[in-house]
């Protein structure tokens, strides 16, 4: 059996820095499931403040234009930000989107959507979502984990770009 | 480190504001706010820590349901770390805990107008405000 790795380390504490280190040297072998982290600091102060600062190869461009351009109504938050910082930010999440720059490096996440649609939840991907359907829903609810978008609960190595356990 | 020592534990203490003790980003803010809360009340004399705590912990009505107090998301003790809805760990809110934080007026601006309205469903009082960044202080 494959060892599943996610929320092991959470509920099986003793196993986290072996399994992690494990799983880091292979993701950099075959690199199939690394996400680039967001390397820009202005980035990481606006986007990595209420949740992981999120990849933006995990998103086509169009779906980080269509967020930026509606942050007063964010999942429910205000996470409006002044023009200028705005124009920046969008600037940088286009330019590494899944469809640009992140694609090199496998987002893969993002195939099967169509050309027209330009989805703001990476949790409702249809490929996201079929790499999890075996999660079971105790999980989810698990007062570490809370959210589907709060990777880092499970994928330790998330916030370096490492989701790859197999 | 002493004189900021010293100037929290007056604000808590004797809950007495030193006029321009300290050239702190935190001092600032809070003679900002103190400039702005005896403009909109002739009453105010000063901030307190007191009422700071008890603003942290009061559950409002008025602003979204899963996050009714500033403690949902920044723990009853401010000096331990909090956790928002999205699973993320925030860092202490207490000054002593995370020295970093209160440094960038634009932040602090930033944070309070977004959670205000997340927990009170309005914007604070520059009072309000100035109790809350008074009691972080002094912690
Ligand atoms: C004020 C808090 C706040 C800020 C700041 C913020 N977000 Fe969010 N974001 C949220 C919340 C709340 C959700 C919904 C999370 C959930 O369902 O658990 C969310 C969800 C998301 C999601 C979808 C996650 C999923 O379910 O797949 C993306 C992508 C995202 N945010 C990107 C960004 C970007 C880019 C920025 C910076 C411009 C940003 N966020 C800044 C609060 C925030
Ligand atoms: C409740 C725990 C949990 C959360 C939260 C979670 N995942 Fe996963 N993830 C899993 C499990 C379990 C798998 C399946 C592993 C397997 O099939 O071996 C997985 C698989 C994946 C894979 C495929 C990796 C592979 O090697 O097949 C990716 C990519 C991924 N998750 C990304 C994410 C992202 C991005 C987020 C946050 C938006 C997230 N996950 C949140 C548990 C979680
Ligand atoms: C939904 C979760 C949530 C609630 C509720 C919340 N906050 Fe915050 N707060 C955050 C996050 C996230 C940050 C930014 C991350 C950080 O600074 O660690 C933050 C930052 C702040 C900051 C800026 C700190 C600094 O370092 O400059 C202040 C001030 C603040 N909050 C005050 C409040 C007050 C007052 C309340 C209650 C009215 C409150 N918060 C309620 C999530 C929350």
């Amino acid at each position: 059996m494959k060892t599943k790795f996610p929320l092991r380390p959470i509920l099986v504490a003793g196993l986290a820095l072996t399994a992690s280190a494990l799983l880091w040297t292979e993701a950099v072998a075959d690199g199939k499931h690394f996400f680039p982290p967001v390397t820009d600091t202005k980035v990481v102060a606006e986007c990595g403040s209420c949740h992981m600062t999120f990849s933006p190869a995990m998103l086509p461009a169009r779906s980080w234009q269509k967020m930026m351009g509606d942050l007063g109504k964010h999942f429910g938050d205000d996470a409006s930000i002044d023009p200028q910082l705005n124009a920046e930010i969008t600037a940088y999440l286009v330019n590494n989107a899944a469809d640009a720059n992140g694609g090199r490096y496998g987002g893969k996440l993002t195939r099967g959507i169509a050309a027209t649609s330009a989805p703001l939840r990476i949790t409702e991907l249809p490929k996201w979502q079929r790499e999890h359907r075996e999660v079971p829903a105790w999980e989810w609810r698990h007062k570490e984990v809370r959210s589907k978008a709060n990777c880092v609960a499970c994928h330790v190595d998330a916030e370096r770009g490492y989701y790859d356990d197999d | 480190m002493k004189p900021k020592l010293i100037l929290a534990l007056a604000l808590s203490s004797l809950a007495v504001l030193p006029l321009a003790a300290q050239a702190g980003p935190i001092d600032a803010q809070l003679a900002t706010y103190k400039a702005a809360a005896a403009a909109a009340d002739a009453q105010f004399t000063a901030f307190s820590a007191e009422r700071g705590k008890a603003f942290h912990n009061r559950a409002f009505g008025g602003g979204k349901p899963d996050t009714p107090a500033c403690a949902s998301c920044h723990n009853e003790n401010p000096r331990a770390a909090g956790r928002a809805p999205t699973g993320k760990v925030i860092e202490p809110v207490a000054l002593s805990a995370t020295p970093t934080r209160y440094a960038d007026p634009a932040k602090v601006e930033k944070w309070f107008t977004r959670n205000c309205k997340e927990v009170l469903g309005r914007a604070c009082s520059p009072q309000e405000k100035g109790d809350w960044l008074t009691y972080m202080a002094g912690q």
